[in-house]
C-alpha cells in the first residue's frame, strides 16, 4: 500500500511588518471600530466549549442540554446589557446578516409597502443592501429608497426624517453611531416618529453596543443590530434584538434555533465569548465614558495643535468617546497610515485608496467634506485597553509624518505658509 | 493591507528626488487634488540636451510617491528621446512591480513625463489635447485610455480602472470605456442589453411570480393615485383574469385601463403574450 503523503507543513504567516524585531515591539492600535482585541476573560470563557462541552444545545440527552443552559446564560447577559427581555434577542452570524435579516423581515411583514427609509451614511450592510432592493430586477419586488442626507457636522435633520415617511414606507433604518465619525444620531426621536407614523424601525447599533449605555426598555426601537467583534469577543457572531411584538420574518430558514427565528446550530463558543464580553462592557462602561473619552481628547487635541491645517470631521458635542476623524488637509490618507505603521500605529483612513473605490468614503462625500480633506482624512478608533503612553507616542510621531508628507506634495504652500 | 514590495516602501518612506528647480527646462503637472492623486516633474537639461537634474511632487498614496522617485531615477542622464520611450511598464518594473490596482500610478507617471516633453518641444500633448474626456470623474481621456488598453491589451472596466482611473467613480462611462476596448480589440461594440423582455422560456411559477410583482410595484401605484385598484384573480398560462376595485370597478373607461394600461405593461415586463380579462362582475356575482 502506498504510504499516504506527507502531512504538508503549514509554514507560520509572516510577521506583520510593524512587529519586525529593531522597528516596533508593540503594536498601538487604535482602530477599534474596525474590530477589536478578544479579552482574555472572553477567551476564557469559550474555551470549555472548544474542549469538553461540545454537545449540541438542542439534543435531547444531558450532555448536550446543559450546554443549552450556558447559551441561555450568555442571553441574559447580552439582554442585560440592552436592557432588554433575553426573549427579544437572536444570535447571528454577524452584524451584517442582523442588518440583512432586520431590513428583510420589515419587508416581508408589510408587503403592501414598498418604501425605505435609510441614510447616506450607512455602513455597506445596510446601505447595499437597500440600494439592491432599489434596483429594479426581473423576479424580484421593487423598492423605493429614500436616503436622507446629514449636514456639514455629520447630523440628521429630525424633520427630514418626519417628511420622507408616508404610507408606503415599510421600515426606517439609521445607524445609532457612525463607524467613520462616532457621530450619533437622535435615535430616541427617529424611533418616537416612526412610532407615531406607524413604521417599523430598525437601528444598526454596532458602533455603539458596549461604547454607551443602552436602555432598549425605554427605547422606540423596534429591530438593533450588533457585532460581537466590535465589543471584544471574537468574529463570527452578532445580535438581532427584535423587540417582542413586532412581526418577524426568518432571514435563515432551517431548523427551530432561536425559537424558530434563525436555522442553524448555535456557534456555542462564540455566544459564550459575546455573554462575557457583554458582562465587561456593562463593567467597563464608565471607563469607557470618561478614560477613553479622556485620552481621544488628549489625542485630538495634540494633533490639532501639532498639524497646522487639520480638523476635526463630525460633530464634536454628538459623538462616541472613543472616536476621532480628523483630516489633515493637502496630504493623502494611505501615506499616513503606511508611515504610522512604519511605528505599529494601527488607524484608518476615509481616502480613496483606502475606500475601496476611488473615491473618498461615501461619508465624507456626505457631508461634504472638500476633497483637499477628505483624501487625508485619518480615524482613531480606541478602547479601554489603550494607554496614555500609547497617545502620546501617536502624538509625538504623526505631525513630523504630515510635515514630511506636506514637503512631497505639491499643494497647500501658500496656506500653510501663511499659518505659520 | 498593503501589498508593496519593498522596494515600493523604499521609494515611499525615502524619497530621493522630491524638490523643486528653479527656472526648470521642464515642468509638467497632471492630476489634482480632487482626484487623489498629482505629480509635479521638473527637470534641467545639460548642454547636451540631457536631463542633468529632475525632481518631483507628489501629492497621493505610497505608490504615486514611489512611481515619482522611481521616475526620477529612470529620466536622469537621458536625452529627451531616450526619456521620451519610457512607459509606466518600465516604473513598475523598476519598482519590483505594483499592485494592478495601484498601477494607474505608474500610467501617472508616464503622463508626466510625456507632457514636459510635449510642453518643451511645443508639441501638443496628445494624451490630454487631442482626446475627448471620457471619463468625468477624474478626467481621463479616450487616447489615453486607447493607448493603455492597447499597451497592456487591457479586457475589462476593472483593468482599465486599474491602469487609469477612468471609470472608478460615478460609473458613467462604463459604456464608452466598453466601445473603446472592443475597438482596440477589432470587435463590434456590444450591443446594449434590450430592454429585458422576460424570456420566453419562463415557467409558469416564474411568469405568475412576476405578474404579481409588476401588479404590486407598476399597475397599482397608478391606479391607487385615482382611488382605484385591482386585484389578481388567476392566471393560467398567459390569460390574465384580474377584478378592478375601488373607482375602477364603476368607472366606465375601465375597458380602456385594461387593455391600455394593465395589459400593455404585462405585456411589456412579463410577456408579450399575454391577455387580460376583468372578472370582478362574474366574481362579484358568484
Amino acid at each position: 500500500m502506498p504510504r499516504p503523503p506527507a502531512v504538508a507543513r503549514v509554514a507560520p504567516p509572516a510577521p506583520l511588518p510593524c512587529m519586525k524585531e529593531g522597528i516596533m515591539d508593540k503594536v498601538i492600535y487604535l482602530d477599534n471600530n474596525a474590530t477589536t482585541a478578544v479579552a482574555p476573560e472572553v477567551r476564557d470563557a469559550m474555551e470549555p466549549f472548544l474542549r469538553e462541552l461540545y454537545g449540541n444545545p438542542s439534543s435531547i440527552h444531558t450532555f448536550g442540554g446543559r450546554v443549552a443552559h450556558y447559551v441561555e446564560e450568555a442571553r441574559e447577559r447580552v439582554a442585560h446589557l440592552l436592557g432588554a427581555d433575553p426573549s427579544e434577542l437572536i444570535f447571528t452570524s454577524c452584524g451584517t446578516e442582523s442588518d440583512n435579516a432586520a431590513i428583510r423581515s420589515a419587508l416581508a411583514t408589510s408587503p403592501e409597502r414598498h418604501h425605505i427609509v435609510t441614510t447616506r451614511v450607512e455602513h455597506p450592510a445596510v446601505r447595499n443592501l437597500c440600494q439592491l432592493l432599489a434596483t429594479p430586477a426581473p423576479g424580484r419586488a421593487h423598492y423605493r429608497l429614500t436616503e436622507l442626507p446629514v449636514d456639514a457636522k455629520g447630523m440628521l435633520d429630525l424633520g427630514e426624517v418626519d417628511r420622507v415617511i408616508d404610507d408606503d414606507t415599510a421600515v426606517v433604518s439609521v445607524m445609532w453611531a457612525n463607524n467613520e465619525t462616532g457621530v450619533v444620531f437622535p435615535i430616541e426621536e427617529i424611533g418616537a416618529l416612526c412610532r407615531k407614523r406607524g413604521v417599523l424601525f430598525h437601528t444598526d447599533a454596532v458602533q455603539v453596543v458596549g461604547k454607551m449605555p443602552i436602555n432598549l426598555a425605554r427605547m422606540p426601537v423596534d429591530m438593533l443590530s450588533l457585532s460581537g467583534h466590535k465589543l471584544h469577543a471574537p468574529k463570527g457572531i452578532g445580535v438581532l434584538y427584535v423587540r417582542r411584538g413586532t412581526r418577524f420574518s426568518p432571514f435563515i430558514m432551517g431548523g427551530h434555533q432561536e425559537h424558530n427565528r434563525r436555522g442553524g446550530t448555535e456557534s456555542v463558543p462564540l455566544v459564550a465569548a459575546l455573554g462575557k464580553a457583554a458582562e465587561l462592557a456593562e463593567k467597563n462602561m464608565a471607563v469607557e465614558q470618561t478614560r477613553v473619552g479622556a485620552l481621544r481628547d488628549r489625542l485630538e487635541k495634540g494633533l490639532l495643535a501639532g498639524a497646522p491645517s487639520a480638523m476635526v470631521n463630525g460633530d464634536r458635542e454628538h459623538r462616541l468617546p472613543n472616536t476621532t476623524n480628523i483630516s489633515f488637509e493637502f496630504v493623502e490618507g494611505e501615506a499616513i497610515l503606511l508611515m504610522l505603521d512604519q511605528f505599529g500605529i494601527c488607524a484608518s483612513s476615509g481616502s480613496a485608496c483606502t475606500s475601496g473605490s476611488l473615491e473618498p468614503s461615501h461619508v465624507m462625500r456626505a457631508m461634504g467634506v472638500p476633497f483637499t480633506a477628505a483624501h487625508g482624512s485619518i480615524r482613531f478608533s480606541l478602547s479601554v485597553y489603550n494607554t496614555e503612553e500609547e497617545i502620546d507616542r501617536v502624538i509625538e510621531v504623526l505631525p513630523p509624518i504630515i510635515r514630511r508628507l506636506r514637503e512631497i506634495s505639491p499643494f497647500g504652500r501658500e496656506k500653510l505658509a501663511a499659518a505659520k | 493591507m498593503w501589498d508593496y514590495t519593498e522596494k515600493v516602501k523604499e521609494h515611499f518612506l525615502h524619497p530621493k528626488n522630491v524638490g523643486e528647480i528653479p527656472n526648470p527646462d521642464l515642468d509638467a503637472t497632471v492630476g489634482n487634488i480632487t482626484c487623489g492623486d498629482a505629480l509635479r516633474l521638473m527637470a534641467k537639461l545639460d548642454k547636451a540636451g540631457r536631463i542633468a537634474e529632475a525632481k518631483f511632487q507628489t501629492f497621493g498614496c505610497a505608490s504615486a510617491i514611489a512611481s515619482s522617485d522611481a521616475l526620477i531615477d529612470l529620466i536622469k542622464g537621458k536625452t529627451l528621446d531616450e526619456a521620451a520611450t519610457i512607459t509606466n511598464d518600465d516604473i513598475a518594473r523598476f519598482l519590483g512591480g505594483l499592485p494592478e490596482a495601484k498601477m494607474h500610478c505608474s500610467v501617472m507617471g508616464m503622463e508626466a513625463l510625456q507632457k514636459a516633453i510635449a510642453t518643451y518641444r511645443k508639441t501638443p500633448f496628445t494624451l490630454e489635447d487631442e482626446g475627448k474626456i471620457v471619463c468625468r470623474c477624474f478626467g481621463v481621456t479616450d487616447k489615453l485610455i486607447e493607448k493603455v488598453v492597447r499597451e497592456h491589451n487591457l479586457r475589462t472596466i476593472e483593468e482599465v480602472t486599474h491602469y487609469t482611473k477612468a471609470g472608478g467613480g460615478c460609473g458613467g462611462c462604463h459604456r464608452e470605456i466598453e466601445a473603446i476596448l472592443a475597438r482596440a480589440h477589432g470587435r463590434a461594440p456590444a450591443q446594449a442589453a434590450p430592454a429585458a423582455p422576460a424570456p420566453r422560456a419562463m415557467t409558469n411559477l416564474q411568469r405568475i411570480n412576476r405578474i404579481q410583482e409588476v401588479i404590486a410595484s407598476e399597475i397599482r401605484p397608478l391606479l391607487q393615485a385615482d382611488g382605484g385598484d385591482i386585484e389578481l384573480v388567476d392566471v393560467d398560462a398567459t390569460h390574465v383574469q384580474v377584478a378592478f376595485r375601488g373607482h375602477c370597478a364603476y368607472c366606465r373607461v375601465s375597458d380602456v385601463t385594461l387593455k391600455g394600461s394593465v395589459e400593455a405593461k404585462l405585456r411589456e415586463l412579463v410577456d408579450p403574450e399575454i391577455v387580460v380579462e376583468d372578472v370582478g362582475d362574474k366574481l362579484d356575482k358568484s
